[in-house]
C-alpha cells in the first residue's frame, strides 16, 4: 500500500534555510544541504527546497545548491521558487532535483505545465498553489502570485483541475491564510482540491502540532504533509510524527 | 584536534571528487551509467558513488564495451527516453544480450520491454517480453510515493533485504510482464504493480533505487556485487 508522505520543506535564502510567519520575519534555521541529509537520515519522505529569493542572480545559486544537496540527500527532493522555463526546469533536474514546481509562471504561461510534462514526464512537474480565501465568499479561494503578494482572480479549484489536465503531476497546495500560523491546515481547502483533481496533493500550511497532520491526511485528503517550523526547531523528530500517523492507522514508511 | 582536521580535509577531497562529474578512473570505469540526455541521470551517479563505486556517465561504444555493469536510468516521456537513446540502444542490447549486467531504472526499466503506449506506440529494447501500459484508473496517478515491495527471495537484486521494503515510485505508466522465465517483484496499488523484474542479467526497477533512501543504496549495493561477479570479483 501506497504510504503518506512527511515531507519537511526548507525556505531558501541566499544559501540559507529560513522559514517566515506569513512570509515575513525569517528566522535562520541552518544550511540547506545539512538540513537535508539530517531529515534524509531520519527517515523523511521527500524534501521541497523553495528559493524565496529567486531573482536572476540566485538562479546560479541553486543549481549549486542543489548539486550540493543531491550528493548526499538520496530521498526525492522538488526544487522551486522563480522558475520562468524549461530549461530552468531542465538544469535543476539534470542538477540532481526530482521534481520542480511553478507557480507564477505557470499562472502567466500555463504551456510550461504542459512542455515540462512531455520532456521530463508529468511527475517531475509540481503546480504550486498559493490559495487564499477570497472575501465574502465561503467555500471560495483564489490564487495568488510572486510568492503571495499578488492575488489573483483565478479559482485555485478551477486551477487545480486545469494544472492536472496540463501535465502536472502533482500539486503542492499552500494556504496563505493557514502559512505560518502553526494552527493547523486549511482542510476545507485541502479537501477541495484533492477530491477535485486525481493526482497527489500535497497540504502545505499551518502545522503546529501531531494532530494537525493526521487532520489534513484524514479530514483534507492530502497525499502528503509538508512542514517547516515543527521539524526545523526540533518540536518533533520525523520518527514521532511517523510512529504517531501509524498508531492512528495511517500507513507510513517507518 | 587532529582527527578534526584530518577529517575536515578528507571531506573536501571527497566533496571535489564527487563534484566533478568528468573525473573518472583511468582504467575501465565499473559502472557505466547511459547518458542519453534525460534528466537527472547525475543522482544515479551520486547514489553509486556514494557506495564506493565507480561511475561513469557515457554513451560511447568504448566505455560500455569494457563496463562491469550497465545502468540505464530515466526520468522523461517513454518516446522521448527511446528517441534520445538512439543509436545507443544497439550497444546496450548488444552487452545486455552478451551476459553483461544491465540495470534498467523507471523510465530506463520501462524501456526493457517490447513496447510501451505512451503518448503514443513505441518500441522498447525488448529484452524482457511485456509491455508498458498506463496504470489503470481508479486510484490517484501518478503512483507516486513509498509503495511497499514484497521481495522474493530469489532476486539477486534484494539478496538480504528480507521480505519487504519500502521504495520510491513516481510513474503513470507500468509494465505487464509476460515472460513466464522473468522474475518478478510486486508492489500492492489497488492491482498488483510489477516493481522489479530480472532475467537472466538483465534487472530493473520501476521505484527509484537512487532516491529510496537506506534501501535504494542497499538495492544499488547488490547490483554492484552482481557486477563485481560478473568480472571474477
Amino acid at each position: 500500500m501506497l504510504t503518506r508522505r512527511i515531507i519537511p520543506c526548507l525556505d531558501v535564502k541566499d544559501n540559507r534555510v529560513v522559514k517566515g510567519v506569513n512570509f515575513l520575519n525569517l528566522r535562520d534555521a541552518g544550511d540547506p544541504a545539512e538540513l537535508g541529509a539530517r531529515y534524509s537520515d531520519e527517515g523523511a519522505d521527500e524534501l521541497v527546497f523553495l528559493d524565496i529569493t529567486a531573482t536572476i542572480r540566485s538562479r546560479k545559486t541553486i543549481v549549486e545548491l542543489v548539486e550540493r544537496v543531491a550528493e548526499n540527500v538520496f530521498i526525492p527532493f522538488t526544487v522551486g521558487g522563480g522558475i520562468r522555463s524549461v530549461e530552468q526546469m531542465d538544469a535543476l533536474l539534470r542538477s540532481g532535483a526530482e521534481k520542480v514546481s511553478v507557480n507564477t509562471a505557470a499562472v502567466e504561461n500555463p504551456e510550461i505545465l504542459t512542455e515540462g510534462a512531455e520532456r521530463f514526464g508529468s511527475q517531475c512537474v509540481v503546480l504550486a498553489i498559493d490559495a487564499r480565501r477570497t472575501k465574502g465568499q465561503s467555500g471560495k479561494w483564489h490564487v495568488t502570485v510572486k510568492a503571495g503578494t499578488e492575488p489573483t482572480d483565478i479559482d485555485a479549484v478551477e486551477w487545480a483541475a486545469r494544472g492536472e489536465e496540463l501535465g502536472a503531476g502533482e500539486i503542492l497546495l499552500t494556504s496563505m491564510d493557514a502559512d505560518g500560523t502553526k494552527a493547523g491546515y486549511d482542510n476545507e481547502l485541502n479537501k477541495a482540491i484533492s477530491d477535485a483533481v486525481n493526482i497527489p496533493v500535497i497540504a502545505s500550511g499551518g502545522a503546529g502540532t501531531l494532530e494537525h497532520l493526521y487532520d489534513a491526511i484524514v479530514d483534507g485528503h492530502a497525499d502528503a504533509v509538508l512542514m517547516a517550523s515543527i521539524t526545523h526547531f526540533g518540536n518533533y523528530s520525523i520518527r514521532q510524527i511517523k510512529q504517531y500517523l501509524r498508531g492512528r492507522g495511517i500507513p507510513m514508511n517507518l | 584536534m587532529f582527527a578534526m582536521n584530518y577529517r575536515r580535509v578528507m571531506e573536501c577531497i571527497r566533496l571535489s571528487y564527487l563534484t566533478d562529474g568528468a573525473l573518472c578512473c583511468s582504467m575501465a570505469c565499473m559502472i557505466v551509467v547511459i547518458d542519453y540526455n534525460v534528466g537527472n541521470v547525475k543522482s544515479v551517479c551520486n547514489a553509486f558513488r556514494y557506495i564506493g563505486c565507480e561511475v561513469a556517465l557515457s554513451r560511447e561504444a568504448g566505455a560500455i564495451r569494457d563496463a562491469w555493469g550497465l545502468v540505464l536510468p530515466g526520468v522523461a516521456a517513454f518516446g522521448y527516453a527511446v528517441s534520445a537513446l538512439g543509436s545507443a540502444s544497439e550497444l546496450v542490447k548488444e552487452a545486455a544480450s552478451a551476459g553483461k549486467p544491465l540495470l534498467g531504472i523507471c523510465v530506463g526499466f520501462q524501456m526493457l520491454f517490447d513496447q510501451s503506449s505512451e503518448y503514443g506506440v513505441h518500441n522498447g529494447l525488448g529484452l524482457i517480453s511485456g509491455k508498458v501500459g498506463a496504470i489503470p484508473p481508479g486510484r490517484v496517478i501518478p503512483h507516486m510515493g513509498w509503495n511497499q515491495v514484497e521481495l522474493p527471495g530469489d532476486m539477486d537484486l534484494f539478496a538480504g533485504m528480507g521480505d519487504r521494503r519500502h521504495f520510491y515510485f513516481a510513474h503513470s505508466y507500468c509494465a505487464s510482464v509476460s515472460d513466464e522465465t522473468a522474475k518478478v517483484a510486486y508492489a500492492d496499488y489497488g492491482f498488483e504493480l510489477v516493481a522489479s523484474a530480472q532475467k537472466g542479467n538483465v534487472y530493473g526497477t520501476q521505484f527509484h533505487p537512487e532516491k529510496s533512501g537506506k534501501c535504494g543504496l542497499e538495492v544499488l549495493r547488490n547490483f554492484y556485487n552482481i557486477c563485481q561477479k560478473g568480472h571474477g570479483h
